[in-house]
């Protein structure tokens, strides 16, 4: 190849990137927008082994091989329902893949035809080895917290904050010692590593299950700046930019997911919420009553309902109920009605991720409306159906200032004209906190397992 | 700070509104395969990684490099084909063939 190509050839890749990102812009082009991604990074690849000065194969095509197939066979085996896990754990690689080659290009000086570390060169190495250590553990702590693997509270211990600000501090010193003494001191970087892959565990343990999408957003963002990190350290454009655009998507996310909790990006990472379970929301539920309604007389009014907004929560998801969702849906449509998905940003575990899981059971997308477009129409619904949802439906959002959670953004339920809610139990949601629409007169409760109730329902109404 | 280093800083910051400026745009109902396909994006360190991989740099290359290789290409083959099992179930007519 041609010296001086290689760059004009990774700026292909670059722009594919950005073309593949743009047609992710609506449903109808984003397929072919993420193949077009997917040929930016082959070019990269392959522009990579053409160019660069690689002397040996048999290594990078076992990596590949290896790599390639467990990469594979992730994407096929997964199932939707863990898709944050998923995303988790790619973070993490990602994450490590950038320590790893910011390692190798601190550790391989001295040996043979390598020069020394220019200082700034150095510099880029500390924050990448940083930046791809916290993004390696961390992710891999919110993987186990999503598997539930380990408890999905907030695990705290005294002093917690001095502590990680501590070995911040440390991590910080050793970086800038590494800088300003010359010689690579090969003791100090490995302290480094360690001390960076223990603040990535750290940051993480003290967050609840329910601020996983927060999290994982952020460790997005993470990856793209490790990724754009590792840019620096090998002196390659293309990574700068693919990085940084993903950091970019990573914040953006982030900043979508407190909003819609509202909640500072501070208040998530270090408010431990949720690790003393509030036991209501200031209002006691003591003496209230609820209406509970018979699977009948709920098959009856969906049946004869114009309009029927459906409302699912992870509960949904868990009841892996979709599906049955999708079959009420369509007889209600047969009926005459129309039926709409209320999509809250926080209904799954990572931002999208209901949506995702309502498209695998076949629901079209542009019936999946998200909350502002939806909670205009809510007055003119006959039924919201909510099904596994608590906290993004809770009222006490807008009326309660002593809720934990005043002044989240929700789906005005109550203003339909009237509620069925589908629920196990009248246990307190993920966040554990009372909701007293629950206790509406125009609510009535459907008790049971969601997805047996969906059915009983869907068998009623093609009975009638 | 050499020139190499600048004309990093200049691309990143670029780069960087850029991308806010695209993602502002993804609706909400495509933020997980927006998620999961620009982490693939992010397995672009697998350039990194080959050059590690197929140096003589010893153990470096062989361990060091061995490993960013399989991890980057976990991130790019896993990312890319997550995303589009993704996407082709976003359908405007589901019952379509």
């Amino acid at each position: 190849m041609p010296a001086g190509l290689a760059p004009l050839i990774y700026l292909v890749s670059a722009a594919l990137f950005i073309m593949g990102i743009k047609r992710l812009q609506s449903p109808d082009t984003a397929r072919n927008g993420n193949m077009m991604s997917a040929l930016g990074m082959l070019i990269a690849i392959v522009v990579t082994l053409l160019d660069q000065q690689i002397v040996s194969f048999p290594v990078i095509i076992a990596g590949m091989v290896v790599g390639g197939g467990l990469g594979f066979w992730m994407a096929r085996s997964v199932k939707m329902t863990s898709m944050p896990q998923m995303v988790a754990l790619l973070n993490g690689f990602g994450g490590g893949a950038s320590l790893l080659v910011a390692g190798a290009e601190f550790l391989k000086v001295g040996m043979p035809n390598v020069v020394p570390l220019a200082a700034e060169t150095n510099v880029t190495i500390q924050l990448g080895t940083f930046i791809g250590s916290i993004t390696l553990t961390g992710s891999f702590i919110a993987f186990l917290k999503l598997q539930e693997l380990m408890t999905g509270k907030p695990v705290t211990f005294p002093l917690q904050k001095t502590f990680n600000a501590l070995v911040f501090l440390a991590i910080v010193t050793l970086g800038v010692y590494q800088v300003l003494v010359p010689g690579n001191q090969v003791e100090i970087y490995y302290a480094m590593v360690g001390l960076s892959l223990l603040l990535g565990v750290l940051l993480v343990i003290p967050i609840g299950g329910a601020d996983m999408p927060v999290v994982i957003a952020l460790l997005n963002s993470y990856s793209g700046l490790a990724a754009a990190m590792t840019g620096f350290v090998i002196d390659n454009q293309v990574l700068i930019v693919a990085g940084s655009l993903v950091g970019s998507s990573g914040l953006i996310l982030t900043n979508i997911m407190c909003k819609a909790m509202n909640r500072s990006l501070a208040n998530v990472l270090f408010a431990a919420f949720g690790a003393d379970t509030p036991g209501g929301s200031g209002k006691s539920a003591e003496g209230l009553t609820v209406n509970e309604v018979s699977v009948e007389d709920a098959a009856l009014r969906l049946a004869y309902a114009r309009l029927v907004i459906v409302v699912p929560g992870y509960g949904l998801a868990v009841a892996q109920a979709q599906h049955v969702v999708r079959e009420l849906a369509d007889l209600i449509q047969k009926n005459g009605g129309e039926v709409k998905y209320a999509i809250h940003p926080v209904a799954g575990r990572m931002p999208g991720h209901m949506n995702v899981l309502l498209a695998e059971s076949n629901v079209p997308y542009d019936q999946l409306v998200e909350m502002d477009d939806i909670n205009p129409q809510f007055p003119r619904a006959d039924v919201a159906l909510v099904i596994g949802a608590n906290d993004v439906v809770n009222p006490a959002a807008h009326n309660d200032p002593s809720s934990p959670i005043y002044g989240m953004p929700i789906l005005d339920v109550e203003n339909a004209q009237s509620t069925i809610v589908m629920k196990r139990s009248m246990n307190p949601g993920f966040a554990g906190i009372q909701n007293e629409l629950f206790y509406h007169q125009k609510t009535s409760m459907l008790f049971g397992d969601a997805k047996a109730s969906l059915s009983a329902l869907v068998g009623e109404i093609k009975s009638l | 700070m050499s020139e190499g280093i600048i004309l990093g800083i200049v691309v990143f910051t670029l780069a960087t509104f850029l991308g806010f400026e695209l993602i502002q745009r993804v609706p909400p109902t495509l933020h997980t395969p927006l998620m999961s396909g620009s982490n693939a994006i992010s397995g672009i360190t697998i350039v990194g990684a080959l050059i590690v991989a197929g140096g003589d740099f010893g153990w470096i290359s062989q361990y060091i490099g061995f490993g960013a290789v399989v991890l980057a290409m976990i991130n790019v083959v896993g990312g890319y084909s997550v995303t589009d099992r993704m996407l082709q179930m976003f359908r405007k007519d589901p019952e379509a063939p």
